[in-house]
């Protein structure tokens, strides 16, 4: 039952990104990309993060997708600006290819030689909000400080580049 | 439920640099542009954390630890001091600049601040997380530093592209922590070296996972072929942020890539040392023959810079104690020398203006004498000629990684120093002994910007270049290049007062 | 119960078509967004060894969370900056056109 829930996740998940990359008109590629982030969350659910599956749904695809989407309609989907404006892409587009194929040579060359022996283990509620709220807050006190150092960046930045450029 | 106790101290010159940060905010909402205090509190905060720094690397006894996260030992807090000389010359260096490019004065040294917490963080975590946040930290801070000028929109598209490759190298970067993670069960550094130390029990995904580490590590440090955002990202940055970011993110980057490879993947040492001194090659000798083709300085600089890059790589490569401190030392010797010769270029630059030609040095020696000379020791230092800092940054670099068998990998490095020695001496020549321009009146070539200027210096000054003076030499910029050409003589003369320090620093991370 | 080499294979695809188009895309959104799809793949393999590997901790987990919050942090900064030059390429002719009358 799970091995048939799981293709089918995946299938949908897989079929979001391809959504992501192909579609020409940026919109489809965030409804797509949000069928991705969404599929993900049950996968976080069925591998016991529940907790992680619902900050997914609420905050990648709540929060960024909806950003994502307000950006795009903001600037017209066409009108987003080139990302890198000089050379040609083409070989940017085998180096993509080569680097997407080694990526899957390599791990399926591992799961082959048998390097990753999967393991199960009994699970006690390890994906439980207090689980991770305890560990959070005690062995992981400082990379949740220096997390809220980053939204102070990255609220600075926004503010700044928010700011319309004015010449003195 | 029992809460951890925190020492806090650890993080002492991180924790006063963001406050700094946040009272620079409070201040700059408060009393509206008063530029001088903002740049003070700035000043001060990064002297007093680089206090700090020297004054905890004094401390008798072990290292102390903040839980499993963090280390406060003489390698993260020396690469602390580093950050701080980078940081220091770059308030200075934007005290004139940046009031004239950007209204948002306080937010530039908030970023400026809280990127120098990423920084100091990276040198000194011990937790792939930890050195993840930290690499963000920092990242985000300079994309938004590097787009600062918004009435230039090369400044805009250089801080969009150094985002675009910034966030995929990162991406690529946790992906390797990922596989890291997989292979060894563990974040902390230690764990995953006590992982590996009894064999790895999936070989194929943790060499997948350090060479996608190494390929997020080469794009924040610039190693060929993961470089190709610098010759764009450093002309189009202000000036200041430029010389910032060229010698604090090398350095910070570094920091993290030697604990990380030293201390967590030693076993995995002959496979990733290879790899490296390829990059390392590669690295040296591209940037060495781009920066012989360019006329603008900047520019310039940026393929010297990636050149530098990959001599700090070849201390990295020996995997030795002696090569880690070699490279700390190189990253000392670098920020001296390097944001010195962008205090040069931000002196000369024009309002407005995109790069700075190199034609507009010839006859800097008559006109601005001690700029040229500062900008002479800089090149010398660069090169790496002796009585200079940048000499024995090379020396211990070269030296470490001979002892280590890598003299190939030496005999290409001596051979780009000799490459490099014609573009920086070049530099030289052209302040000493190129007849300044004609001295036309400036105000024909004033509305003309950098593009034609480019085209018609590259067979000899254009009459427009020489003089058209730039804004006159500010009291901070010259205390800048002063501090930075003393640094590198002080270094270049006494290099003994720091080595034994270093060589003991560098202890920890093995 | 799915094996843990099946997640990393689509960990896997996930990252190769998200570098695929962070590559090929030349258009800025649509290479955040291929980024963003890296960082999900990324996501998959922690919670997934986490899982597999050492089920008793959440440190994968909390990496995890970690990754999402900069994958917010990043989204918010890059989507600011894309709004940003998209503005100054329409000052652009402005400013041209001030030169040409100067």
């Amino acid at each position: 039952m799970q091995l048939v829930l799981f293709f089918v996740l995946a299938l949908l998940a897989v079929a979001g990104a391809v959504g992501v990359v192909l579609s020409k008109n940026a919109v489809y590629s965030a409804l797509a990309l949000l069928l991705n982030f969404a599929v993900l969350a049950v996968f976080y659910i069925m591998l016991n993060a529940q907790f992680l599956g619902v900050v997914q749904v609420i905050v990648y695809a709540g929060a960024i997708v909806v950003l994502f989407l307000f950006v795009i309609m903001l600037i017209g989907g066409q009108l987003a600006p080139d990302a890198l404006t000089a050379g040609s892409r083409r070989p940017a587009r085998v180096v993509a290819l080569i680097a997407g194929l080694v990526a899957l040579a390599g791990l399926a060359y591992g799961l082959v030689s048998g390097a990753l022996a999967p393991q199960t283990g009994q699970v006690q509620g390890s994906g439980s909000v207090q689980a991770i709220g305890r560990v959070l807050f005690t062995d992981y006190l400082l990379p949740f400080e220096l997390a809220s150092v980053l939204l102070l960046v990255a609220m600075i930045g926004a503010v700044v580049l928010a700011r319309k450029p004015t010449k003195s | 439920m029992t809460l951890p106790t925190l020492d806090l101290v650890v993080l002492l010159p991180q924790l006063i640099v963001l406050t700094a940060a946040l009272l620079v905010l409070v201040v700059d909402g408060l009393s509206g542009a008063r530029s001088w205090l903002l740049a003070g509190i700035s000043l001060v905060a990064l002297l007093a954390a680089g206090a700090a720094a020297i004054w905890l690397s004094l401390q008798p006894g072990e290292p102390r630890r903040l839980q499993a996260m963090a280390v406060a030992d003489g390698f993260a807090l020396l690469f602390d001091v580093v950050i701080v000389v980078a940081a220091v010359l770059g308030v200075l260096l934007a005290y004139q600049s940046i009031p004239r490019i950007s209204q948002q004065v306080g937010s530039y040294y908030a970023l400026l601040l809280l990127a120098v917490v990423g920084m100091m963080t990276m040198g000194a975590a011990l937790d792939l997380i930890v050195v993840f946040l930290a690499l963000e930290i920092l990242s985000l801070a300079l994309y938004i530093l590097a787009g600062f000028n918004r009435s230039e929109p090369r400044s805009a598209e250089a801080s969009l592209k150094y985002f675009l490759l910034g966030a995929f190298a990162s991406a690529f970067f946790l992906y390797g922590a990922a596989l890291v993670y997989g292979a060894t069960a563990s974040l902390n550094l230690e764990a995953i070296a006590a992982a590996l130390a009894g064999g790895s029990r999936s070989p194929a995904m943790l060499y997948l996972g350090i060479a996608l580490l190494i390929v997020g590590f080469g794009f924040k440090v610039a190693l060929v072929p993961f470089h190709m955002w610098t010759p764009d990202v450093y002309p189009g940055a202000p000036t200041p942020v430029t010389a910032f970011m060229s010698a604090a993110t090398k350095a910070a980057a570094f920091a993290a890539f030697l604990r990380l490879f030293l201390t967590a993947l030693p076993t995995a040492q002959p496979t990733w040392s290879w790899a490296l001194a390829v990059l390392a090659a590669v690295t040296m000798t591209l940037g060495n023959v781009a920066a012989l083709r360019q006329r603008e300085l900047k520019r310039m600089l940026a393929y010297s810079s990636i050149a530098h890059a990959g001599y700090a790589a070849v201390g990295l490569v020996a995997g030795t104690a002696q090569g880690a401190g070699a490279v700390l030392f190189y990253l000392l010797a670098y920020a001296f020398m390097n944001v010195g010769a962008f205090g040069v270029v931000a002196a000369l630059e024009r309002a407005g203006e995109y790069d700075v030609a190199r034609g507009r040095l010839a006859g800097l020696s008559e006109r601005q004498p001690a700029l040229a000379a500062a900008m002479a020791i800089f090149m010398f230092s660069l090169t790496g000629i002796p009585p200079f800092a940048g000499f024995f940054g090379k020396l211990y670099v070269f030296g470490a990684a001979v002892a280590a068998g890598w003299g190939w990998l030496v005999v290409i490095g001596v051979i780009n120093s000799v490459i490099s020695a014609y573009y920086y001496l070049q530099v030289t020549v052209e302040m000493y002994f190129a007849a300044p321009a004609a001295e036309a009146p400036a105000a024909a070539a004033a509305g003309k910007k950098g593009r034609a200027v480019a085209k018609a210096a590259a067979p000899s000054p254009a009459p427009e270049e020489g003089k058209a003076a730039p804004a006159p030499l500010s009291r901070a910029t010259a205390a800048a290049v002063l501090a930075a050409a003393l640094g590198t003589v002080l270094i270049g003369v006494l290099p003994a007062l720091l080595t034994g320090w270093i060589a003991q620093a560098v202890q920890g991370i093995f | 119960m799915v094996p843990l080499s099946w997640y990393l294979v689509l960990a896997a695809a996930l990252f190769s078509l998200g570098l695929y188009g962070a590559l090929s895309r030349r258009n800025a959104i649509a290479v955040l967004m291929g980024v963003e799809l890296i960082l999900n793949a990324v996501n998959i393999n922690l919670v997934a060894f986490n899982r597999f590997i050492v089920p008793a901790a959440v440190n994968g987990q909390i990496f995890a969370l970690f990754v999402l919050a900069v994958a917010a942090a990043e989204a918010a900064v890059g989507l600011a900056l894309i709004i940003a030059i998209y503005r100054t390429r329409n000052t652009v002719n402005l400013e041209d056109a001030d030169l040409m009358k100067g």
